[in-house]
């Protein structure tokens, strides 16, 4: 099958290699070094139990926690199919120890991916069937008033995507470089830098002749972008979409990896989905991954989820959270804020954005607010929300923290 | 691909072998980890271990130096760490002083001078570098801790490192190893780290223990606890593993909180005793204030009806 493979008997090879095209239909990024590891592996550590087999497998084919379900289930629909086991065992198996038992966890979620993808041609209902599932499951799991909506954002125009990568490089967040622990030669730096000297002075057989000096290097903090997409908000998704997308992908100095958060009644991670270059793309991948547009708003328990599951994996090395809500908050208060203080502790600015403050005037009299308010670093408020510069302009200006304070 | 060296002969060979090596350590696996292990050090390429803070990760990396009889070089990564304090740097002090004597003795001949001053005398190696460098013991255990914790430019760096086993000192040439050293990388993953240095190595995600598999580790590790004592503490932290807590625990605290109990003289858990110690099992002031008083006795007696099932 292929050249490189290293000589084994039989048709293990060629099985493993049909394995790895099944992983790969079911989203499973494997590369064929991979494969090339796994076929080495497997003569390595030999074909005599099922558990050991799917373990080295498992171990050369897998490098991300969140597959693991989807190699579980491709492994079991795969390697169970009568015919490639029993010309498995008629082949190779001097004896068959063991079968099954390396984990006996119910068959869940990823299967319907898995069956898909060892079937050869495309399943009978190629369109929406994943999506039902989804919001059956979620009706069950959430109270019977969610409403669940997938959304389809219109397309955008050259236009409106030139204006929006001008609109970004006017962007300035309010937030400082963070210094790194790495220096750089500076003229007029503070610190002397002995190293510079030293090295400079060999190459005069010791002769010292000038003081360099050195300065820590700086580097862009990352940013978290969370973003309620709730009915209060809906009207102005799309735009809100389209500005996390561009500080994925326009030139900036300003900030350096991009996360993406969406909430309403749940929170979803629309990283990836932001990630895809074409704008429209994205746009339709992030409306169909968030289940809840246009949703309810919970933002203390979304806060919360956040709290626990993503924020040591996102938070880390100084992150800057940028939090997208009008604060209108219709679950419990108190959680609120206990999570919101949990956020600011654990990031290293909280800057929040209110699109839906549309006058001069605005006292914070909603509950939401008040617990949002004093943990928040730096308030803005949009006063337009009709295009991508008011939303640049409104973050880069002076924030209106201290005013609302004043007022609490 | 690479020949085997001599050295190799000790490894295991095969998963159970490996699996009894480390419990010869006190070190206890389950069969999946015992797997990845096997084949690491079979087929010579690094390990990369992912999980949550106190599942025992760094600790495998000390329990195979030990029970392979090899040297443990140990990088632990941070923020800002460069190549001078991964690889080598030379010794620009110690170079400055042979200058002056080589000038104050008069016997400065150019070309010797230079010769020596870039010798490995000036050398001072940092892990990467001496984990290259050939052992008595055979090839060294690198244990390239917390990855996760620096920044992506030296994991690119990493990439070469791992790859070819050598480094390049312009000066010197290329120190490549002979004997590729036994590579384990561990993450807390509070950052992702690069598909391209994860699909180098064998990716295992490292899991909290079944129950019986903790009772065997605390037996083995703390052997002063007493059965019924070890086994109401596991059964309490893994129900407190069930809680949505900001921070589960990990091994290593079932661990330290056995020993605190035992230095209390407790001989098996009460609720007042476990509010007082709590502090060895979570870490966070959120998590405690959550189950400490009524919460802790409700979690001990489910704990102690899962037991009575148990047995």
């Amino acid at each position: 099958m292929n050249p490189t493979l290293p000589e084994t008997h039989g048709h293990l090879v060629d099985n493993i290699v049909h394995f790895t095209r099944a992983l790969r239909k079911a989203g499973v990024a494997v590369g064929t070094s991979q494969l090339r590891n796994a076929i080495q592996a497997v003569q390595r550590a030999g074909f005599t139990k099922r558990q050991d087999f799917y373990y080295t497998l498992r171990a050369t084919l897998i490098i991300r926690p969140e597959h693991l379900e989807t190699y579980h289930q491709v492994f079991h629909l795969f390697w169970r199919d009568p015919e490639y086991l029993e010309r498995m065992m008629k082949m190779m198996l001097p004896l068959v120890q063991s079968m099954g038992g390396e984990e006996d966890r119910p068959p869940k979620t990823a299967q319907r991916r898995a069956a898909e993808a060892l079937a050869d041609h495309p399943s009978p209902e190629p369109q929406a069937p994943e999506r039902q599932e989804v919001e059956i499951d979620a009706q069950f799991s959430w109270s019977q008033n969610e409403a669940l909506r997938t959304m389809d954002f219109e397309q955008l125009s050259a236009s409106e995507i030139a204006e929006a990568t001008k609109a970004i490089g006017t962007l300035s967040l309010p937030v400082k470089p963070l210094k790194t622990r790495r220096h750089r030669a500076w003229t007029h730096g503070r610190t002397p830098d002995v190293r510079a000297m030293l090295r400079r002075s060999l190459r005069k057989g010791g002769e010292i002749d000038r003081m360099s000096r050195k300065t820590p290097r700086t580097r862009a903090p990352n940013l978290v972008a969370l973003c309620d997409i709730s009915g209060s908000m809906s009207v102005y998704s799309r735009m809100m979409m389209h500005f996390l997308h561009a500080l994925v992908w326009a030139p900036n100095p300003g900030w350096g990896r991009v996360h993406g958060f969406t909430f309403g009644t749940r929170l979803t991670n629309v990283t990836r989905a932001l990630h895809l270059k074409d704008i429209d793309l994205a746009l339709s991948a992030v409306g169909q991954e968030a289940p809840d547009w246009q949703g309810g708003t919970r933002i203390g328990e979304a806060l919360h989820r956040f709290n626990r599951d993503w924020s040591r994996r996102v938070l880390g090395q100084g992150a800057v959270v940028l939090l997208i809500t009008d604060g209108l908050e219709r679950g419990d208060v108190a959680l609120l804020q206990a999570e919101v203080q949990r956020l600011s502790l654990s990031c290293r600015k909280l800057i929040w954005l209110n699109p839906l403050l549309r006058w001069e005037g605005f006292s914070p009299k909603a509950a939401g607010i008040q617990a949002i308010l004093p943990h928040a670093d730096s308030f803005h408020a949009c006063h337009s929300l009709d295009t991508l510069a008011d939303l640049s302009s409104a973050l880069s200006g002076p924030g209106e923290k201290d005013r609302l304070m004043r007022e609490l | 691909m690479r020949n085997l060296p001599l050295a190799m002969k000790h490894l295991p060979a095969n998963i159970d072998d490996t699996m009894s090596l480390l419990k010869a350590q006190n070190y206890v696996c389950g069969r999946d980890l015992g797997t990845v292990v096997f084949l690491s050090l079979s087929l010579g390429k690094p390990l990369f271990l992912e999980g949550e803070a106190g599942v025992g990760k760094t600790e495998i990396a000390k329990a195979l130096a030990a029970a392979l009889g090899r040297r443990l070089i140990r990088l632990q990564c941070y923020e800002g760490l460069d190549a001078a304090s991964a690889i080598y740097e030379w010794n620009f002090a110690a170079q400055m002083i042979a200058i002056r004597t080589a000038e104050a003795t008069g016997g400065a001949d150019r070309s010797a001078l230079q010769q020596e001053l870039f010798s490995s005398d000036f050398l001072i190696s940092r892990p990467l570098l001496e984990a290259m460098e050939p052992q008595a013991e055979g090839p060294p255990v690198l244990l390239i801790d917390e990855v996760d914790r620096t920044d992506e430019p030296f994991e690119a760096f990493l990439l070469e490192a791992l790859s070819d086993y050598q480094v390049t000192i312009p000066e010197l040439g290329t120190v490549k190893a002979d004997d590729p050293p036994i590579v384990i990388l561990t993450s807390n993953r509070t950052r992702e780290v690069h598909d391209a240095l994860k699909r180098r190595c064998l990716y295992h995600w490292v899991d909290y223990p079944s129950y019986e598999r903790e009772v065997e580790i605390l037996t083995r590790r703390v052997p002063d606890c007493t059965a019924a004592l070890s086994s109401e503490i596991v059964a309490f932290v893994q129900r407190l593993r069930g809680q949505d807590l900001f921070k589960n625990p990990g091994v290593a605290e079932t661990v330290d909180w056995a020993r605190c109990l035992i230095a209390l003289d407790a001989v098996s858990l009460s609720p007042e005793i476990v509010s007082d110690t709590l502090g060895a099992v979570l870490k966070y002031q959120d998590d405690i204030a959550k189950i400490a008083g009524s919460e802790a006795s409700r979690i001990l007696e489910d704990a102690r009806a899962d037991i009575a099932k148990a047995s």
